[in-house]
């Protein structure tokens, strides 16, 4: 980090540096960075260089041909990337499936839950029926269980189903969601009264007032939930380890660690170039979604 | 919405009765989709799950009654005695390095800094969230082998000897935690962000002028304010990381030994490798009272110790 960003931290930004010569302002010369600010700036680069120096390297080594992979010292900039690996990956497995499979669990999940989630939500914020609290109550409390205390009683009953080893069954169980339930319905409590009862007073039913008043308004909400399920399913890799059995039926986080126990260390870059691709979808909702995950995200914590 | 407007207001409403049956049946076909899901895939397990840890059954012969011998044996099986004392553990070293992190950088964060540099650190911490822990795993495995890891060749620049991350036991329990909370910190992180940005900042400034500044003012002033804020990120993140499995997994498989063997492997092991899935149940049992025990504590811990404004 250079002095000038460290300057920049604490002064206002000066016009730029060509033309006249600048004035000293003694303003800025007198606040120069003290120790606490030098080690603060020191600590965050180092959390920075942390944090991103794993997927750099991930992204540098998947851009080397498969057999120097593993030469060290490793090279951050790859000046001539090589996509040999690319092109590897492709043919040691079937990642045009693995995407496929992936993509049609998570799309169906996500838009399962965001649909489901709209109505139960809606139903437990603006309608009436009896036993409301208490059935809101038991949906909460299935968030305490974690998924692996049912997940072999699941495995019965797909098989019970006939649906052991397909794509539904990592989907149909993932569908009904407390969290998304939940969001929902804080999501129509914090819209106003006002327009439900303008649109009785215009003769619309109790349907016509959640389909054309409050659906519309909801689509926020919506698609929190639906990031949020994008981003736990697509990288979720427990499930789909039990409820399928054949690599036809494998999502991509399960068949990147199947792909690496065939290749074990021999080609690393070909293992790296299918993180990278898998990590692409991801990157995507971090770019364009990043403050509806985040909202959502920390909507958990703020009960 | 189409609206004849000759007629009179008052009668295009239903009358009340007819109104709240409408919304009686509405309501239950909303729920049904959610609430029976539910019931089949989380309530009906559940049920399952406590009956079948009497049983002994391996699928393919009938089910056998044994008592509480699945739960005896988790006493006396050294596996799984071992995988919950280093579930335990991890926990422990997981949840305090995590949120540590996570709020020395949310703190550092609150300075005074350029927007476009608080911004790109921000998504810098977030960004670990957005992954797939297996696909992290994949590639920390190899950022951790012992010859040809970019790990030991950064360490060997400064003079540290070849460390056998993978085949030791505690070097490979320590990258299970390193790979878990790089991953994670991110989540408690912005926990603490939204916590700390929601102070007002007269505050500070009265604070600075009583002269308490530095630590004084961070463990007097901003903890108290936050303190519901940490007991929930610690809630969430114990909760978390008692269901720890992907990256022991894909890391080390449990080993060497069953150094780093967690409960949640040893449920799956026991049910889907072993076919015991009766013994698979009691862990899993005794998992769930463990988390129920944690969120309790919250609520009993939150009305002593978590100052509300």
């Amino acid at each position: 980090m250079s002095s000038q960003t460290l300057q920049s931290g604490t002064g206002k930004h000066s016009g730029p540096p060509t033309g006249t010569p600048a004035t000293p302002k003694p303003r800025r010369v007198r606040r120069l960075p003290g120790a606490g600010t030098v080690g603060r700036y020191a600590a965050l680069a180092v959390a920075a260089a942390l944090t991103l120096g794993p997927v750099l390297w991930t992204l540098s080594t998947s851009l080397r041909t498969p057999s120097e992979s593993f030469n060290l010292p490793p090279s951050f900039l790859p000046i001539n990337a090589d996509f040999t690996a690319y092109q590897e990956v492709f043919k040691q497995i079937n990642v045009g499936l693995l995407v496929l499979n992936s993509a049609l669990v998570t799309g169906l999940i996500a838009f399962g839950q965001m649909a489901s989630a709209t109505l139960a939500g809606y139903a437990f914020a603006r309608l009436d029926f009896r036993g409301k609290n208490a059935i809101f109550s038991l949906v909460l409390a299935t968030m305490m269980v974690p998924v692996q205390v049912t997940i072999v009683p699941v495995f019965m009953l797909i098989r019970g189903m006939g649906l052991s080893d397909t794509l539904l069954a990592l989907i149909l169980p993932a569908i009904p969601t407390a969290f998304g339930t939940f969001l929902m319905r804080q999501y129509f409590l914090g819209l106003p009264n006002d327009f439900a009862e303008a649109a009785a007073l215009d003769g619309a039913g109790p349907w016509r007032i959640f389909r054309s008043v409050y659906v519309p308004l909801a689509v926020p909400g919506m698609a929190i939930v639906g990031i949020l399920a994008f981003n736990f399913h697509w990288n979720e890799f427990f499930r789909p380890l039990i409820l399928t059995i054949s690599e036809q039926n494998f999502t991509l986080p399960l068949g990147l660690v199947t792909l690496q126990g065939n290749l074990g260390t021999g080609s690393i870059s070909v293992v790296l170039a299918g993180v990278i691709l898998s990590m692409l979808p991801a990157l995507v909702v971090f770019i364009f979604g990043q403050r509806t995950l985040r909202e959502g995200l920390t909507a958990g914590a703020s009960k | 919405m189409t609206t004849n407007s000759t007629v009179p207001r008052q009668t295009a409403k239903p009358p009340a009765v007819h109104r709240s049956f409408v919304e009686r049946w509405l309501a239950r076909i909303f729920l049904a989709p959610t609430v029976l899901g539910m019931a089949l895939f989380t309530f009906l397990p559940i049920i399952a799950s406590l009956v079948l840890a009497f049983f002994r059954w391996d699928i393919i012969s009938a089910p056998q009654f044994v008592g509480f011998a699945n739960f005896a044996s988790l006493a006396q099986d050294p596996t799984v005695r071992v995988s919950f004392l280093n579930t335990i553990v991890f926990v422990a070293v997981a949840v305090i390095l995590q949120l540590g992190i996570a709020l020395c950088l949310a703190s550092m964060l609150q300075a005074r800094m350029p927007s476009w540099l608080r911004v790109f650190l921000r998504s810098t911490f977030f960004f670990p969230l957005v992954l797939s822990a297996a696909s992290v795993s994949i590639f920390m495995r190899y950022m951790f082998n012992e010859q040809f890891g970019v790990v030991n060749w950064l360490l060997s620049l400064v003079g540290i000897p070849v460390v056998p991350w993978l085949t030791s036991p505690a070097a490979s329990a320590t990258v299970v935690v390193l790979v878990y909370v790089w991953q994670n910190f991110g989540f408690s992180f912005l926990l603490f962000l939204g916590a700390l940005s929601n102070i007002p900042k007269e505050l500070h400034e009265a604070a600075n002028l009583d002269g308490a500044t530095g630590w004084k003012q961070f463990s007097n002033v901003t903890l108290p304010l936050i303190s519901p804020t940490v007991l929930v990120a610690s809630v969430m993140a114990i909760i978390s990381a008692l269901q720890v499995f992907d990256q022991p997994y894909v890391l080390t498989n449990g080993g060497p030994g069953d150094s780093t063997r967690t409960a949640v492997m040893v449920i799956f092991e026991s049910a889907f490798q072993q076919l015991e899935f009766g013994k698979a149940s009691a862990i899993g049992l005794v998992l769930t009272v463990l988390i129920l025990a944690v969120t309790a504590l919250q609520f009993r811990l939150s009305r002593r110790f978590v100052f509300y404004q």
